[in-house]
């Protein structure tokens, strides 16, 4: 496999010449905080072998025109590590109880937790910025035909995860167990319940019945914070792998630069 | 591809690759395909119904609806507090609107407020002598039959009868009617059940039986 090239050193950690009068007497080589850091990482390395897939993954070429709107992806992202953290901290506070125990929590994490109202907020108005996000990004990737061959592949996974990230929206959107949320949901499933054939049973499958009942609660808090942000985290790393392996698009305003060696030669 | 032995049709590399990938099929089928059951199970287990008294037979008017809050699941981890409540718009049978045919199970006509576009809870009015939707504008009638906007077929029913021990009325489990008001099995809003609607969204496993002796289409 051929190496990359490594990339600069910041000017923090470049090693730096001996100055007039230094005699080695400060620090020793061994005791440099940057020096142990780097013996760290290098023991880490040297068992692993991460640092050529990390380079492989961090410093990749991008084509010239390479611009703002090529950042939607990782934006989404981002948004995703926000809804994963605060709901993972959401979780130590709230109860799926239906008959009053989800409400009565949330209102806890809103009006009594510290700091309770800053991390719901983040989750709910994040849950949100993500949805905007994902359809910025799908859209940048449409307008500049970034799909098209040899990105099929990652146009259909980022639709899968465009999917799940819908149904996140709607499970998480009975958890607080208001009467929104209630009736929201209700309306929801039974939009789902008319699909033909197929759509009764997923909406019995749904509410855990034939009515909305005692379990419903739990199942929709299953599935939002288990089995579908599951899903979702394994697609982005599907998702990303082809991104660092396909590399990305050039916008499409850039005309096509043939190389000099394949240019046909003229007469002179 | 050779064998060790003349004439073998499996190589002994062939045959434990075959071993090993099944077995991890096996092992994984094992865990995956019972938590996928298990999941699934409410799908297909019918769901009980009590017969529940909602007052005597003196409370329900012919020509205007009483409300009563009943409860629409009783599954084995109980009562799922107010999410479990639905309401039903009872009033007694009234020959002169009531043309649909007269049994031991609809001598009250208690309605349920669930409209049938998406399942939005319709009021009734009285001035208008009409239930309104707050959703998407349903309209409905004193029988439950659908006057405007986007319902797909009346309000759906409750059975109920008469308790001569206890001498109440109770309600008993919840049925769908096309237009002509014939009985189906329930089935969920937005679902029509007049023409090719009734096979379109069939009969689910998971609604409660109706009563004994009643002629209820599937």
């Amino acid at each position: 496999m051929p190496r990359l090239p490594a990339p600069p050193l910041p000017k923090a950690l470049q090693p730096r010449p001996r100055r007039p009068g230094d005699d080695g007497a400060g620090l020793a080589d061994s005791l440099d905080p940057v020096e142990a850091g780097i013996t760290a990482v290098d023991w880490i390395d040297e068992r692993t072998s991460l640092s050529p897939g990390l380079r492989w993954m961090m410093f990749r070429k991008v084509p010239r025109g390479t611009n703002w709107y090529y950042t939607l992806g990782t934006a989404t992202l981002f948004a995703f590590l926000n809804q994963a953290v605060t709901g993972v901290f959401l979780a130590m506070y709230y109860q799926p109880g239906s008959s009053g125990g989800a409400y009565e929590s949330v209102r806890y994490i809103t009006t009594d937790a510290f700091l309770g109202q800053f991390v719901r907020g983040m989750h709910k108005w994040g849950a949100s910025v993500m949805i905007i996000l994902i359809f910025l990004h799908m859209g940048r990737v449409f307008f500049f035909g970034a799909y098209k061959y040899p990105r099929e592949l990652t146009w259909v996974i980022g639709v899968v995860l465009l999917i799940l990230t819908l149904a996140m929206g709607f499970t998480g959107y009975l958890l607080p167990l208001d009467q929104r949320a209630y009736w929201a949901t209700i309306v929801g499933v039974n939009i789902n319940a008319g699909g033909p054939f197929i759509g009764p049973y997923l909406s019995n499958f749904l509410l855990g019945g034939a009515d909305f009942g005692a379990t419903t609660l739990s199942r929709f808090y299953a599935i939002h914070m288990l089995i579908i942000p599951g899903a979702i985290a394994a697609l982005i790393g599907a998702h990303l792998y082809l991104v660092a392996k396909l590399g990305t698009t050039a916008p499409p305003w850039l005309k096509a630069e043939p190389e000099k060696a394949l240019q046909p030669e003229t007469d002179v | 591809m050779p064998g060790a032995f003349e004439g073998e049709t499996v190589t002994r590399r062939r045959f434990m690759t075959g071993v090993v990938m099944g077995a991890g099929g096996i092992a994984t089928a094992a865990f995956t395909l019972p938590a996928l059951a298990f999941s699934a199970g409410p799908v297909f287990k019918h769901e009980q119904w009590t017969w529940q008294p909602i007052g005597p037979a003196t409370d329900f008017p012919k020509d205007n609806f009483v409300t009563r809050v009943i409860q629409i699941q009783q599954g084995p981890l109980g009562a799922a507090g107010e999410v479990n409540n639905t309401l039903a718009y009872v009033r007694s049978r009234n020959p002169a609107i009531d043309t649909e045919p007269e049994d031991q199970y609809n001598h009250w006509i208690a309605l349920s407020s669930r409209c049938m576009h998406l399942g939005c809870p319709v009021r009734w009015t009285p001035a208008a002598e009409r239930f309104i939707c707050p959703c998407h504008g349903g309209v409905y009638d004193i029988r439950g039959m659908v006057t405007g906007g986007p319902p797909v077929r009346p309000l759906d029913r409750f059975y109920t009868r008469f308790n001569h021990a206890r001498r109440l009325v109770e309600v008993g489990p919840r049925y769908s009617v096309n237009s002509e008001l014939r009985r189906f099995s329930p089935r969920y809003p937005g679902e029509p059940v007049d023409g090719i609607g009734q096979y379109l969204y069939p009969r689910q496993f998971a609604q409660p039986k109706p009563p004994p002796g009643v002629s209820q289409k599937k």
